[in-house]
């Protein structure tokens, strides 16, 4: 079973992040972003025959793809809300070329995104009926901060066992900034960072400090993949999907074997043996930046470096659109914003950008193969896709 | 340290059938895990199967209640409003010496005094007339 070169992203669409949301409306950013992602892909709306849809992190309802389906006038033969947190998108990937390979679509529209600032985004919300679920009977009642305090753990851990230093981690968030600063879509555009400012801002969850935090925002992306057949009548160089693979452990990091280990381990293998590429391969690094840490983690568990040894591994490369292994030329979540799911397509719609030459200021020369990530929970749900052109 | 319920604004666990053995062993100041009669391992959080092996036969066990902090991080932020007078507060997970780790909360120890792999012991903290959390201190 394989999904190599079963689909192709032809279209995608991104708003611009906010910091608040300006009076949108989440499904009003939704039509936005499907808007011109369809028309980028150079259909129209009766050729949209699947659509997936990323779970609005402050704001609950069901049934979305009818929701939305109903206000753009599309009528799916396959629809669902994929539910991997930070890892949706990637996720949406490879669930619609698997619709596609398996003839149940020909065009599946995924879409991300809400209407949200800080302030939501960390407002306690309203108990609902599962008030019995375990990490709200064993966890909650101890005061997390979030997950901030999820990931302060898996930092901590990480330095007591390898030596890790905020040094390191800090050179991640300021190469992401390097980044952004080549993105005027970027949240935190215009706004260069050095590694002692990030060491200077306010520890948060000790070890992280404010500037290794992601931000919360407005915003939205979607994207279209279509069949191989309707990939060669786009207007767009296809990017084809070359190897996907995912996987996912609990909720809880105390139920995790280990919380320095991810299950990145079990899906990036599975997508560079699909893809049939190596590391050496990949041109651009396009993964998961909620915190700093993620991103080491991800480097060392998706095989980029030996396992305890991202520390060093940072000090010697080059993270920017220049450099010499770029990562997240967007400016990552950190830099660029993270409007609830769409900060994990985020990674995906910069990866289609820079196979397609049409990364403007930042575009990453010869750039042909994608290395990108998803990660959903506390370094739970994994999706790992290699994306590539020709 | 002890509120009324009333008082405790915080959230509170609500035990299920399940895991009321395991809230009482805390009321009475001891801490009981579930150990599998099958696999013999031990299992937190309380469950009705085993996730070692799937038997359904978990009988409970007074434990030490010792153990090392696997890893830990100072809150300085509230998120939670109720939160706000404890910070800084510690939050970590703590492996017992029978294998399972918890969350938890470090309690007679500075901030800045808490190191991974510290040995702690468990802390019974009755918040309300009704529960018990499972803290720890050092040993």
């Amino acid at each position: 079973m394989t999904l190599k070169r079963a689909a192709a992203i032809t279209g995608i669409g991104e708003m611009k992040p906010t910091r608040s949301p300006d009076g949108k409306s989440t499904l009003g950013i939704w039509t936005d972003v499907a808007r011109h992602a369809i028309l980028d892909a150079g259909l129209s709306i009766g050729d949209i025959d699947g659509l997936l849809i990323g779970q609005p992190i402050t704001e609950q309802a069901q049934m979305w793809p009818s929701i939305l389906g109903e206000y753009l006038g599309i009528h799916p033969k396959y629809g669902n809300v994929v539910d991997l947190g930070g890892a949706s998108a990637a996720g949406m990937v490879w669930r619609a070329a698997a619709a596609i390979q398996s003839g149940l679509a020909n065009a599946v529209l995924c879409v991300t995104g809400e209407a949200s600032d800080v302030e939501t985004f960390y407002a306690p919300r309203a108990r609902r009926s599962a008030q019995q679920l375990p990490y709200r009977e064993f966890e909650v009642p101890y005061g997390p901060m979030g997950v901030n305090s999820g990931y302060a753990l898996i930092a901590a851990r990480h330095m007591h066992e390898y030596g890790t230093t905020s040094r390191q981690l800090a050179k991640i968030a300021v190469h992401q900034r390097t980044n952004a600063c080549a993105n005027p879509d970027a949240l935190f555009y215009g706004k260069p960072l050095t590694i002692d400012d990030v060491l200077a801002s306010p520890l948060v969850v000790d070890p992280l400090h404010l500037l290794e935090i992601v931000r919360p925002c407005t915003g939205g992306a979607a994207l279209v993949v279509v069949s191989p057949e309707l990939a060669k009548e786009s207007g767009n160089q296809p990017v084809w999907l070359l190897g996907a693979g995912e996987s996912s452990r609990g909720m809880m990091l105390s139920q995790m074997d280990s919380i320095t280990t991810s299950p990145i381990t079990q899906a990036a293998p599975t997508a560079f043996k699909m893809a049939g590429v190596s590391h050496n391969d990949v041109d651009l690094i396009s993964v998961y930046d909620c915190y700093t840490i993620t991103v080491l983690v991800t480097l060392e568990d998706a095989g980029f470096c030996v396992k305890g040894k991202g520390g060093p591994f940072v000090e010697e490369h080059g993270f920017t659109w220049r450099g010499d292994m770029p990562l997240n030329t967007h400016g990552g979540q950190l830099s660029f914003g993270q409007p609830g799911l769409a900060g994990g397509m985020s990674h995906v719609t910069e990866a289609v950008r820079q196979l397609q030459q049409r990364a403007g200021d930042r575009q990453v020369a010869d750039c042909e193969v994608a290395f990108v990530n998803g990660n959903g929970g506390i370094m739970s749900e994994q999706v790992s896709l290699l994306l590539a052109v020709e | 340290m002890s509120d009324t319920a009333a008082q405790y604004a915080k959230p509170l666990p609500e035990p299920s059938a399940v895991s009321a053995p395991f809230w009482e062993g805390l009321k009475a100041g001891e801490l009981r895990l579930q150990r599998c009669a099958a696999c013999s391992r031990y299992v937190f959080y309380p469950r009705s199967v085993c996730p070692h092996c799937l038997s359904d036969r978990l009988e409970w066990q007074t434990v030490s209640g010792r153990g090392r902090v696997y890893s830990y991080t100072i809150v300085r932020r509230a998120m939670n409003p109720a939160f706000a007078q404890e910070v800084p507060y510690i939050f970590a997970i703590v492996e017992l010496e029978e294998g399972p780790r918890v969350t938890t909360n470090l309690v007679n120890c500075a901030p800045e005094g808490a190191r991974v792999d510290m040995p702690v012991k468990a802390a019974y903290d009755s918040v309300t007339s009704e529960i018990a959390l499972l803290k720890f201190e050092p040993e």
